[in-house]
């Protein structure tokens, strides 16, 4: 995995077999850690000002430079975006759908995390009920989560309402098609961003020199457990054993064809979904889908170090409304975090992480019925190994009963992304050549203003939103909201260092309305 | 909403005297009492101050109640039927002439209206336009200052 970028893995309209052009990069460039303007002029590169640079193009960029735009009153022509993608949820959607969330499905988060509205005002559900005519989405919101589900939008809705909020802002004036090779730090101060476009035949080399550049570079890819990815690689075989963030229809497919039995692994929304797809094929179509549902931890009840913070567990799962409590979006966990030192930080996350999923209404009934009729079975153990079985493959497990051997026509390995930040080139350059380092959980470590540590240049200012940011002062990072808290704090960041305006009630309320109308700024 | 200790009694105190200063003044010559305007408003006013002081005592005990929860959030619906005990509380002070200040007992009915109508104002406040004037209010678990 090392030296290959996201862009390879997660993004959708990249041939496979692309490889990033910095081979061209004379030597002097690729080894030194600052940059002088003489030294990019010399190597022929051109080269263009812009005060702030976000990379990445994807929710976090969009959630920042909404924030740039409508608080800090930046004008589109002071914001680059550098992306792959040509608009802003492009991965979020990809990998929504590939993982079940079919566009009229809801997502995890709730009524106000809301990327394409700062103030969180109205929430989704708000909208829906006035876009639907119903009081049913506000009724979910005044009785959640103790007698109703927590009400969450449409992925549809989400959609859409980035894209108006994206058209409202100009997003795509600011917008330039790239792959970001490398940050480096400029002498004299700010930064020298280094992209080329993959897309066309030759790619050249292009610099933005900047004060001010936002990371938000999302996942590096995908995580697979060693053994699954030992199997696919050593077989070749890359349909029996699927992850679920790859697209995997063919395996929904078949089943109607063919009755089989699935391992599903993991424990996480992701892992529900898939349950819920089979469970719903297999109603839907009268199939005869058998799931075994492999997990690691076995969650039979409630749990938690302390008796005050338990988390709801059941059946094997661990339950939680969002991937993090609610309260680290804002409250008091929020607070506390913000608070410790890092050493402390690790041991809060050592009883807040942990993979969960919702609770769901739904869910509870259909496995309920999956299991009394005995067609899931969860087994809690771990892989040992995977070898083919005529068509399909046996699977190993360690349990705590001793070895057992299952034989599956498919796996789904629900494990996840990879959010490894030495897997990304941009972030390994930073760490190698831009004075940033990692922090204990392994990501990059970021203060409170989300400023990469140790990586200011002069003037300038390095920021780092979601995935890689885990681990420092705030917990919910890689969510729409902890995207939106870092964007601002952020802001808030440019406007004490004097670069932009920080924003009071009075022009809240007053861009509110504009939101609210629709009028383009 | 997910409160901290501090921004719910800043939020308790900042919205009763925002939201629920307006409401009063504008519910008090509507409540059914005989009474002066000058006492009528007095007595209001008097109520809603009492609100807000024993009001920190009962963040006190929200704050309390919600470290069992896992989440630490304390959920909308929460925050509408605590209208009950609050309102037992302040109704039995306010009818029975025991808060400082007032010219007289209030009379049960003008205490119901007054009290309801305010409560249900600060809440629909809360649980969203507050957001929109005051953009960093949801992720300081509450705290205005
Ligand atoms: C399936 C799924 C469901 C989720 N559901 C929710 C939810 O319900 N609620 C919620 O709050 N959060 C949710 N999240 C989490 C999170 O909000 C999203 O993942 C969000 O998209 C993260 O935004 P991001 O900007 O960090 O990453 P992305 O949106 O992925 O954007 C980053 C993009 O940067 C681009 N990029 C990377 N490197 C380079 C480079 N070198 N040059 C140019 N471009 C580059 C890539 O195209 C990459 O996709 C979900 C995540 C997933 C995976």
């Amino acid at each position: 995995m090392v030296g290959s970028s996201v862009t390879e893995v997660i993004d959708v309209h990249r041939a496979p077999g692309d490889r990033p052009a910095s081979s061209g990069l004379p030597p002097l460039l690729r080894t030194s850690d600052r940059w002088t303007d003489e030294m990019v002029t010399a190597a022929g590169i051109p080269m263009r000002d812009k005060p702030v640079v976000t990379v990445g193009g994807g929710i976090g960029s969009f959630v920042t430079v909404d924030y740039l735009r409508i608080a800090g009153g930046l004008p589109t022509s002071d914001i680059q975006v550098v992306s792959n993608l040509s608009h802003p949820w492009q991965t979020y959607e990809h990998l929504a759908t590939v993982s079940q969330i079919a566009l009229d499905d809801r997502i995890r988060s709730d009524a106000a995390s809301r990327p394409d509205n700062i103030w969180g005002f109205p929430s989704y559900a708000v909208s829906e009920a006035f876009r639907k005519r119903t009081l049913a989405p506000l009724m979910q919101v005044l009785l959640e989560p103790v007698f109703a589900d927590f009400y969450t939008p449409k992925l549809r809705a989400v959609l859409e309402s980035i894209a108006r909020e994206a058209r409202r802002i100009r997003y795509w004036d600011m917008l330039e098609r790239g792959d970001v090779e490398m940050v480096r730090r400029r002498a004299g101060g700010g930064y020298f961003v280094l992209f080329a476009d993959q897309r066309i035949a030759e790619p050249e080399h292009r610099v933005i020199r900047c004060r001010d550049v936002h990371l938000a570079v999302g996942y590096t890819g995908l995580k697979f457990l060693p053994e699954l990815q030992e199997f696919r690689a050593g077989m070749n075989d890359f349909h029996h054993v699927v992850n679920a963030y790859e697209d995997h229809e063919h395996v929904y497919h078949a089943l109607r064809r063919r009755p089989g039995t699935v391992l599903v692994r993991g424990g996480g929304i992701v892992a529900s979904r898939v349950l819920e797809r089979l469970i719903r094929e297999r109603m839907d179509h009268g199939l005869q889908t058998r799931i075994l549902h492999v997990l690691r931890t076995y969650f039979s009840g409630r749990h938690g170090k302390q008796l005050w913070a338990r988390r709801r567990g059941k059946d094997g799962f661990a339950y939680q409304g969002f991937n993090y409590p609610k309260s680290v979006w804002g409250g008091q966990l929020k607070a506390e975090m913000r608070k410790l030192d890092p050493d402390a930080r690790l041991k809060v996350h050592e009883n807040i992480d942990g993979t969960t999923t919702a609770w769901r209404r739904e869910w509870q009934r259909q496995l309920r019925t999956a299991r009394s009729q005995g067609w899931y079975r969860a087994v809690n153990g771990t892989f040992e190994d995977l070898r083919r079985d005529g068509e399909g493959v046996l699977a190993r497990l360690r349990t705590a009963d001793g070895t057992l051997e299952l034989h599956a026509d498919y796996v789904i390995d629900c494990t996840g992304l990879n959010a490894e930040v030495r897997d990304h080139q941009v972030l390994r350059d930073l760490l190698d050549h831009g004075g940033a380092r990692m922090n204990g959980l392994g990501r990059i470590d970021v203060g409170r203003e989300f400023a990469v540590t140790g990586a200011d240049s002069g003037m300038g200012r390095i920021y780092l939103s979601g995935a890689a940011a885990l681990g420092g002062p705030f917990p919910g990072v890689d969510t729409f909201l902890g995207l939106q808290i870092a964007a601002q704090e952020i802001v808030d960041d440019m406007a004490r260092r004097g670069f932009c305006r920080r924003m009071g009630p009075a022009g809240a309320l007053a861009h509110w309305v504009r939101w609210a109308a629709g009028r383009q700024i | 909403m997910v409160p901290t200790l501090f921004g719910r009694i800043q939020t308790r105190l900042f919205m009763l005297a925002l939201v629920g200063g307006v409401v009063t003044a504008a519910v008090a010559p509507l409540l059914p009492v005989d009474a002066p305007a000058a006492a009528r408003y007095q007595s209001v006013y008097v109520v809603l101050a009492a609100v807000a002081v024993l009001g920190v005592g009962w963040e006190l005990i929200y704050h309390v109640l919600m470290q069992w929860r896992w989440e630490k959030d304390w959920p909308t619906l929460f925050g509408l039927v605590t209208i009950v005990p609050e309102g037992v509380l302040a109704g039995f002070l306010a009818t029975g002439g025991h808060l400082p200040g007032l010219p007289g007992p209030v009379p049960l009915p003008a205490f119901a209206v007054h009290f309801t109508v305010v409560w249900l104002a600060v809440w629909l406040f809360v649980n969203g336009p507050v957001r929109v004037p005051f953009i960093r209010w949801r992720f300081r678990g509450g705290r205005l200052l």
